[in-house]
């Protein structure tokens, strides 16, 4: 993996620039065109009844809208009731800390290897470099995410971190850097390749470590979805288990789970269920007087709690909505940009219109402030979004803070107002004198009209791939002013 | 999204607002359209003084410039009359974002609410209100086949994707083709077009191919800012193939029952 990530911070300018190569790469287009396809179609095949899957968002907007609102007495119940369990509860306000904890735990133990689980979490933290700054081995085994760290990438999508690779990428990627393997194009044998080392791997990790999908405040649990079994694998063989998640996935009860688990699974792979869902109460037991001692699971377990940024979103009551998410990915399936520029050119660990919204909360919107710009607000992700998070709105909304100060009674975001400009702002002024005129904007269509021979043939980002365009002869106004004249 | 509309009493007469793109770019859909309403034999009423619903200023985060151009407009309809507009996304930005633009001011709210209730799509007003009922005009007869292309605003605010279609299924001679991506954004989104040319441009031909490859001897929409995205694509391409506006084909194509030979 090479010791410089490039993608660990983002200016915002760049965006701009890998948007504009990823448009275009054919190769790129094609593959993301039809992956999405097939996400999509596989989600509309989980949800024939409208009226249903209208119920079923509304329910599961409502558990996480309260479960948000309830936020902080939930948290403090999750540590409680986990510690009682014999779990380790660590808080980390940023990246830095829960790294810091992470390491420090497995220097504790003297690890050498870690084996993970798939957890955005840990990407957003970028934990393997820090693990690797202090000599620990982090691999990681979910077969996508091990594909990507394999070629020292990040994720490309939330789900399917690997999704921008074609086959034959991936075994030439097999054939270079795992040694004793041959190029095969096998889908089965190249598994079967992964799933070899990883083996392997696990048997001597000496810590695992998970994300979360759900953690249930009222019995200490912490739910994980996936379909591999590499996270079972990674939070059972290892002795020392640890877990991250941001703050926000916590819920109250056990029966808020179902509901979320089914759109979560649907929405996201169109799957009805996944083929793992773990619960996981804590450490192995070890028994009075050593009977009835617990065999297997680990014999240590830890969850690390991460801000990193949520608190700022969850102090907003618009932003808040942002905090709703269970990171399905339905809303980077289908956008029409996500699907036009892939996941890496946005830069950030969560990509797509979800990542719009959260980034600014977690890097600033010094760093992030074109993301909310880079959508049509089509409202595509609105709607398919299984907890109703009002993403438009919201990338509204980020636009207004990235361009002006603080409101009035708002507390400011990081990198409040980081893309304010005297001539945008004077644009608009001038766009508002001109609007709030009726008769000056009635001359503005007259002179438009009459003048529309002088119509610069290039304008802006519009002619880059259209013709100018032009004022037609006459406004409606004046055509129907005519038509008047006619008949009177 | 979708609500239910009463048809009693019609009304006698409408405001129409044209919308900024209309009035200085595409002044012929709106003739159209005004003629659509006209032969219904309703009362076209225009105010002068309107300019724009605000929606540039607003989904670019300029809420302050988009609130003070939103009010002339809120002032413009004093009689209790429908309000028509020819485009999804203006009627969408009259009838749910005033709403929130105002939300922090309960009178301008309560009169963005009164007002939102008053706001029709074209092809809604067309369908729900006045129930209109065509046939062929002499231009009509030729058989033809065209897609149609609705904004997002239209399908994803309004619902009136479902009322533009089903003019067009009434029509006899009239093919209705469905492109591949049909409910996918053609990429305009307004200050979207100018500020991510490269992605915007990627969506717009990807637009156009699906539309040209749908095998419709013209496309149709309801909003003026897909039409100009798509129709401006296309030209750059230099190819003749063009859309228009759904108020133009109606106008073309159909004549009200009850009129010429048949009368």
């Amino acid at each position: 993996m090479s010791a410089q990530h490039p993608l660990q911070f983002v200016p915002a300018a760049e965006f701009k620039q890998r948007s504009v190569d990823a448009t275009s790469d054919a190769h790129l287009r094609q593959s993301f065109r039809g992956a999405m396809d097939f996400l999509m179609a596989k989600r509309a095949a989980q949800f024939p009844d409208d009226a249903s899957l209208q119920r079923q968002r509304a329910i599961a907007e409502a558990i996480r809208q309260y479960s948000l609102a309830r936020l902080p007495d939930l948290l403090e119940q999750l540590e409680r009731n986990l510690t009682a369990k014999g779990v380790q509860v660590h808080w980390a306000e940023n990246a830095e800390e829960a790294n810091a904890i992470i390491v420090g735990i497995a220097q504790r133990h003297s690890a050498k290897l870690m084996v993970k689980g798939k957890s955005m979490v840990s990407e957003e933290t970028e934990l393997n470099h820090a693990m690797e700054a202090a000599g620990i081995a982090a691999l990681e085994s979910d077969m996508g995410e091990y594909i990507v760290q394999l070629d020292g990438e990040k994720p490309s999508h939330i789900i399917m971190p690997a999704i921008h690779k074609t086959k034959q990428q991936i075994a030439r990627l097999f054939a270079e850097k795992v040694p004793g393997v041959s190029y095969t194009e096998s889908v089965d044998e190249l598994i079967g390749i992964g799933r070899a080392v990883l083996r392997e791997k696990f048997m001597h990790a000496d810590i695992g470590l998970s994300g979360v999908n759900f953690a249930v405040a009222e019995t200490g649990t912490l739910c994980l979805v996936e379909n591999e079994g590499n996270g079972r694998m990674c939070t059972t063989v290892p002795d020392v288990h640890v877990a991250i998640t941001g703050i926000e996935k916590v819920v109250e009860k056990l029966e808020h789970v179902p509901p979320l688990y089914g759109l979560l699974t649907r929405s996201a792979t169109g799957q009805a269920i996944t083929t793992y869902f773990n619960m996981i109460g804590g450490p192995r037991k070890g028994g009075a007087d050593g009977k009835g001692a617990e065999l297997d699971g680990p014999k240590e377990v830890h969850l690390v709690l991460l801000d990193n940024g949520r608190t700022q979103a969850y102090a907003d009551e618009q932003m808040r909505a942002t905090l709703q998410c269970i990171r399905c990915g339905a809303c980077m399936n289908h956008c029409p940009v996500y699907t036009r520029i892939g996941g890496h050119a946005y830069g950030t660990t969560y990509p797509g219109p979800i990542g719009e919204i959260i980034s600014p909360h977690m890097m600033g919107l010094a760093a992030t402030h074109a993301l909310p710009t880079a959508s049509s607000l089509c409202g595509a992700c609105g709607e398919v979004c299984p907890v109703k998070i009002p993403i438009p709105d919201l990338l509204i909304r980020l636009r207004g803070e990235a361009t002006h100060e603080a409101r009035p009674g708002h507390a400011p975001l990081v990198g409040q107002g980081a893309a304010r400009s005297a001539l945008m702002d004077a644009v608009w002024a001038g766009w508002a004198a001109l609007y709030t005129r009726p008769a000056l904007y009635r001359a503005f269509g007259w002179l438009a009209t009459r003048f529309r021979f002088l119509t610069p043939p290039t304008q802006s980002g519009w002619t880059v791939s259209r013709t100018p365009l032009k004022p037609a002869a006459r406004t409606l106004r004046e055509q129907l002013a005519e038509r008047r004249r006619k008949t009177h | 999204m979708h609500r239910e509309i009463t048809r009693d009493p019609r009304p006698k007469d409408v405001y129409f607002f044209a919308t900024c793109l209309v009035d200085l770019f595409c002044p012929e859909a709106g003739m159209d359209a005004i003629e659509l309403l006209e032969r219904e034999g309703i009362a076209v009423h225009f105010p002068e003084n309107q300019t724009c619903c605000g929606q540039p200023a607003y989904t670019s985060g300029y809420a302050d410039e988009a609130r003070a151009v939103a009010q002339v407009q809120m002032a413009l309809f004093p009689e209790d009359w429908p309000i028509v507009v020819p485009s999804g996304s203006c009627a969408g930005m009259m009838r749910h974002h005033y709403h929130k633009l105002f939300a922090d001011d309960a009178s301008l709210k309560a009169k963005a609410d009164a007002l939102a209730e008053r706001v029709f799509e074209l092809s809604e007003f067309l369908l729900e209100v006045l129930a209109v009922q065509w046939k062929e005009s002499s231009t009509g007869r030729r058989p033809t086949t065209v897609a149609l292309h609705t904004s997002c605003s239209a399908r994803r605010e309004m619902g009136t994707h479902v009322h533009a279609r089903a003019l067009l299924d009434s029509l006899p001679g009239v093919t209705v083709v469905t492109q591949s991506h049909e409910s996918e954004c053609c990429g305009f989104g307004g200050t979207f077009s100018l500020k991510h040319p490269a992605i915007s441009g990627a969506m717009a031909g990807d637009k156009a191919d699906a539309l040209k490859e749908s095998g419709a001897e013209t496309f149709l929409s309801a909003d003026c800012g897909c039409l100009l995205n798509i129709n401006h694509t296309l030209q750059k391409r230099k190819d003749a193939f063009q859309g228009k506006h759904l108020a133009t084909f109606l106008r073309e194509r159909t004549e009200p029952a009850g009129t010429g030979d048949e009368a």
